[in-house]
C-alpha cells in the first residue's frame, strides 16, 4: 500500500500574478512530468485567478546558500553604506535629483 | 557550535521572532512537533472532504452545488499546501499517507461525525470552518515558515467557507418550521464537537507549553474556545436559533460567555477511533488511495515513455 519508490518528484511552483511582475515562488507540489506540473499547479494554486503565468522546476534542480554560512556569506555587502543614496550629504535647495 | 549553543541561539531567534526556514538549525524535538502538527492538520483537510461531499449530489440547487464543490475543492487544495510543508522537515508525502492509511496519524475528530441532514452543510460551514479559523489565523505568525505561508493561504480561503455555512443557516432559519427545526437540530449536533476542536483542556494538553514557548501556538486550547464562544453565541442570536446549551451565560465579571463543561469521554473515545464514522472515513480515503494506484502508475509510465521519446 505505501508504494514508497514511485512517488512523483517534487516541483516547485513559480507564479506571475499579473503582467509586469516577476514570477514568485508560490509552493510546492508532486507530479509525474512537467506537463502534470504546470496543471496540477493551476488547480492548487490558481483557484481564484491569482496568476496569468505558471513556472515548474524540480525541485532536486535548485540550488541553495547555506543558511550557516549565512553571515560570513553576506558579509561583504555590511559595510558598504556608500551604495544607498542617503549616504550623500547634499545641500537642501537641491530639489530634483 | 555546541548542542547547547546550537539551541540557546535557536531559541533566541524565537524569541525575537526570528522565523524558521527549512535548512536552519531547529532541536529533533521541534521538527517532530511540527511534522505530527503540520502532517495532522493536512490529513484533517483531506478527511475532511468527506461528509461535505457526502452532500454535493443532492445540493437543493445549482447554487449551492457550485458552492459546495468549491469549498470541497478548496480542502483538497489546503491539504496539499499543508503537506508540502511538512515534506521541507524531511518526511515524505507516501509516509504520511501511510500513517493516514494505517491509523498511525490521526486526523480532527469532528470528522468523524455523520453529515445526515442540509443543514449539516450549514453547520459545518459556519461553525466547524468558523473554529478552523480560529486556530488558524494565529497560526499565520507560528514560528516555521513554510507553515506559517501555507496558513496565511488557507485562511484567505477559508472566509468564504464560513460565510456560506452561515448563508445556509440563514435561509433554513428563515424558512418554514421544518426546515428551522432542521438548522436547530445542526446547530444542537455540531456545537459540543466543533468546541472539542480546540484540542483538550489547558490543564490535560501535554504538547501546549512547549508549544508556546516555541511560538508554534500563540494562544492556548482553552482561549481559543472561550473566543470562539463569545463572537458565535452572537451568531446564533442572529440566525433566531435558540442557544444549543442551557448553561450559556453571560458573566459579568470574566466578560466572557460561561458554559457547559464539555463531554470529554466522548471526545477522547472518538479520538481512539470508536466515534460514529472512524471506521468508514477511513475506509473511504484507503479505498481511495487503492483505486487510484493505476492512474499513478500510469501517468509515470506515460512521463517515461516522453523522456525517452525526447532523449531519442
Amino acid at each position: 500500500m505505501s508504494n514508497e519508490n514511485k512517488e512523483w518528484p517534487l516541483w516547485e511552483v513559480f507564479i506571475r500574478s499579473k503582467a509586469g511582475l516577476d514570477h514568485k515562488h508560490a509552493g510546492s507540489l508532486h507530479a509525474a512530468d512537467a506537463q502534470m506540473a504546470i496543471e496540477n499547479a493551476r488547480d492548487v494554486y490558481t483557484r481564484r485567478m491569482e496568476g496569468i503565468s505558471i513556472w515548474v522546476v524540480e525541485s532536486k534542480h535548485i540550488h541553495a546558500s547555506n543558511p550557516e554560512e549565512a553571515a560570513a556569506f553576506f558579509d561583504p555587502a555590511q559595510d558598504k553604506i556608500y551604495r544607498h543614496p542617503t549616504f550623500y550629504n547634499l545641500p537642501d535647495e537641491l530639489k530634483h535629483m | 557550535m555546541t548542542q547547547v549553543s546550537f539551541e540557546a541561539s535557536f531559541q533566541k531567534k524565537i524569541d525575537e521572532e526570528i522565523m524558521i526556514e527549512p535548512q536552519d538549525y531547529m532541536p529533533d524535538e521541534y521538527r517532530k512537533t511540527l511534522i505530527r502538527q503540520i502532517s495532522q492538520h493536512a490529513h484533517s483537510e483531506i478527511v475532511g472532504m468527506l461528509p461535505e461531499a457526502n452532500w454535493i449530489t443532492r445540493a437543493p440547487s445549482l447554487r449551492r452545488k457550485a458552492v459546495l464543490l468549491a469549498k470541497v475543492q478548496d480542502e483538497g487544495g489546503h491539504g496539499l499546501y499543508l503537506y508540502s510543508a511538512a515534506e521541507t522537515l524531511g518526511i515524505t508525502r507516501d509516509q504520511m499517507l501511510h500513517q493516514l492509511h494505517t491509523g498511525a496519524a490521526k486526523y480532527s475528530s469532528i470528522f468523524n461525525y455523520p453529515t445526515i441532514t442540509w443543514a449539516d452543510m450549514g453547520a459545518i460551514g459556519w461553525l466547524v470552518d468558523g473554529a478552523a479559523i480560529m486556530n488558524q489565523v494565529p497560526l499565520c505568525r507560528t514560528s516555521y515558515g513554510p507553515y506559517a505561508r501555507a496558513m496565511v493561504r488557507v485562511c484567505k480561503e477559508e472566509s468564504f467557507h464560513q460565510r456560506q455555512g452561515y448563508e445556509i443557516m440563514l435561509s433554513l432559519a428563515k424558512g418554514t418550521p421544518v426546515q428551522k427545526q432542521m438548522a436547530q437540530d445542526a446547530l444542537n449536533r455540531w456545537w459540543a464537537p466543533a468546541l472539542m476542536m480546540f484540542g483538550p483542556l489547558d490543564a490535560v494538553s501535554p504538547n501546549t507549553a512547549k508549544s508556546m514557548e516555541w511560538r508554534i501556538k500563540r494562544f492556548t486550547n482553552d482561549e481559543l474556545r472561550q473566543r470562539f464562544i463569545d463572537v458565535t453565541v452572537e451568531q446564533i442570536r442572529i440566525l433566531g436559533l435558540e442557544l444549543p446549551d442551557a448553561n450559556i451565560k453571560w458573566n459579568e465579571e470574566r466578560g466572557h460567555y460561561d458554559s457547559s463543561e464539555l463531554n470529554w469521554d466522548e471526545f477522547w473515545n472518538v479520538v481512539k477511533g470508536n466515534g460514529p464514522c472512524n471506521k468508514e472515513r477511513l475506509a473511504t480515503r484507503v479505498k481511495a488511495w487503492e483505486d487510484g494506484a493505476w492512474v499513478r502508475e500510469a501517468a509515470s509510465a506515460y512521463a517515461e515513455k516522453r523522456k525517452t521519446k525526447k532523449a531519442a
